[in-house]
């Protein structure tokens, strides 16, 4: 099951906080979609941290992290 | 190649060599005749301009500080070439203009911001330990709101025009700097005839390094706050390895240039009342967590289109003139024919301050939404 974590809009350490919940909720893949590059590196650093694969795809001008075990 | 060089940036050795960068420029900027540990403070920076603005008439502390129209311009020549220019609005700005105004008036107390805190302890004076411990107890307590989903909302975005006000704001006050306007008989704009204010690096080099600092801050994200917190919330040391490299890099640089002077009191432009040094940084540290950036960081963030730290930036010139209207800032340590008389702050300082971490607390507790 996907679990979709929607942190356009939220700044700093927002969508960090809430992947990170994601992640410990432990279903994945977690969808993460972000709105700035600042999130996207965030995300990507903390997720890699944790051991995960991660895809990026850049939608329109936003972005979704698929994270995979 | 575009993509290449962001990883970069977003790497541990871009951030180590943003902090390094500040870390040499700083004490050279201070060299090249900016006031004394105070190569770059974006709070003292900021208060001046208030100064030079008549938003408060402190006379030893007015200058338009090329430093920070070029820490937002650099961040938008780096957000504009790298795509990341975006106008973003609708998280709370009033709060994080009262937060603004409320870690201006911290940091006054103090005397610096966190970077000065850094270029003080790197230039021997020890009160700005103090003022770190109170910065991380400060953005600790942020840390436990954010843990209990302390949230200022989102934003979203804008047109274009509503990015591009700070940056405009900051050509204006380039312009005001270059032809010095007199607006009224004994008015403003004002200079410092002495004092801080009246210490500064030639324009174009406070400028130039500015710039540089903004678009490699822009780049790496840099932050001070920021590097606190990931510690205690996450154990991430990414930002916090860009803190180091600037703290041993200027301590290295003062040390070259004969700049450290190891003590207490008395110290340029700071003092010795360790309690309100702690408490002014902890009200600052405190308000920056809840805002999501330090003083530096917010201008980047401005200069790339983000006008809610627009918001929290103009916060802080505003704070800086209730804080010398109001005689709230920390008064340095004098020495008057040979005798030691510690500085500190008023009574009404204290009060403010007290005050800033009432509301601090209300807004921590309050700030919920999703």
């Amino acid at each position: 099951m996907t679990t979709t974590v929607d942190a356009r809009g939220l700044s700093c350490p927002q969508p960090v906080i809430l992947t990170r919940q994601a992640i410990a909720a432990g279903a994945f893949p977690v969808e993460v979609l972000v709105d700035t590059v600042t999130s996207r590196e965030n995300v990507r650093r903390a997720a890699e941290k944790a051991g995960l694969q991660v895809q990026v795809e850049a939608v329109g001008e936003e972005f979704k992290l698929t994270l995979t075990q | 190649m575009s993509e290449k060089i962001t990883r970069f940036f977003a790497s541990r050795w871009g951030i180590i060599l943003a902090g390094a960068l500040i870390g040499l420029l700083a004490p050279l900027l201070q060299k090249a005749g900016n006031p004394a540990n105070m190569g770059i403070c974006v709070a003292c920076f900021e208060r001046d301009i208030a100064g030079a603005l008549g938003l408060h008439r402190a006379a030893v502390v007015q200058y338009i500080r090329p430093e920070i129209i070029g820490f937002v311009l650099g961040a938008t020549i780096a957000g504009l070439a790298f795509r990341e220019f975006k106008a973003r609005t609708g998280s709370a700005p009033l709060v994080r203009f009262i937060l603004g105004v409320f870690a201006m008036i911290g940091a006054l107390a103090f005397l610096g911001c966190p970077w000065r805190a850094l270029l003080r302890l790197a230039g021997g004076d020890l009160n700005a330990i103090l003022g770190l411990a109170g910065l991380t107890v400060g953005v600790a307590v942020g840390v436990q709101f954010l843990k209990a989903s302390y949230n200022l909302g989102r934003s979203h975005s804008a047109p274009a025009v509503v990015g591009w006000v700070i940056p405009a704001l900051m050509v204006g006050l380039l312009l005001l700097l270059v032809f010095r306007p007199q607006f009224a008989e004994g008015g403003p704009i004002f200079f410092s005839e002495s004092g801080p204010g009246s210490m500064y690096a030639p324009l174009l080099i406070s400028l130039g390094v500015g710039l540089l600092i903004g678009f490699l801050a822009q780049r790496t994200r840099f932050c001070t706050m920021g590097a606190i917190r990931d510690v205690i919330l996450m154990r991430e040391t990414h930002l916090i390895s860009g803190v180091g490299a600037l703290l041993v890099v200027a301590f290295v640089t003062n040390l070259a240039l004969g700049q450290v002077k190891f003590g207490f009191a008395p110290q340029p432009v700071a003092h010795s009342s360790h309690l309100w040094n702690f408490l002014g940084m902890a009200l600052a540290g405190l308000a920056f967590a809840l805002a999501g950036g330090c003083p530096g960081r917010q201008l980047f963030l401005a200069g790339e289109g983000d006008s809610d730290a627009g918001v929290f930036v103009l916060g802080m010139i505003v704070g800086a003139g209730f804080s010398h209207n109001f005689a709230l800032a920390g008064r340095p340590d004098q020495v008057v024919e040979g005798v030691l008389k510690v500085g500190g702050i008023t009574p009404a300082g204290m009060v403010a301050v007290l005050l800033g971490l009432a509301v601090c607390l209300v807004f921590g507790f309050s700030m919920r939404q999703k």
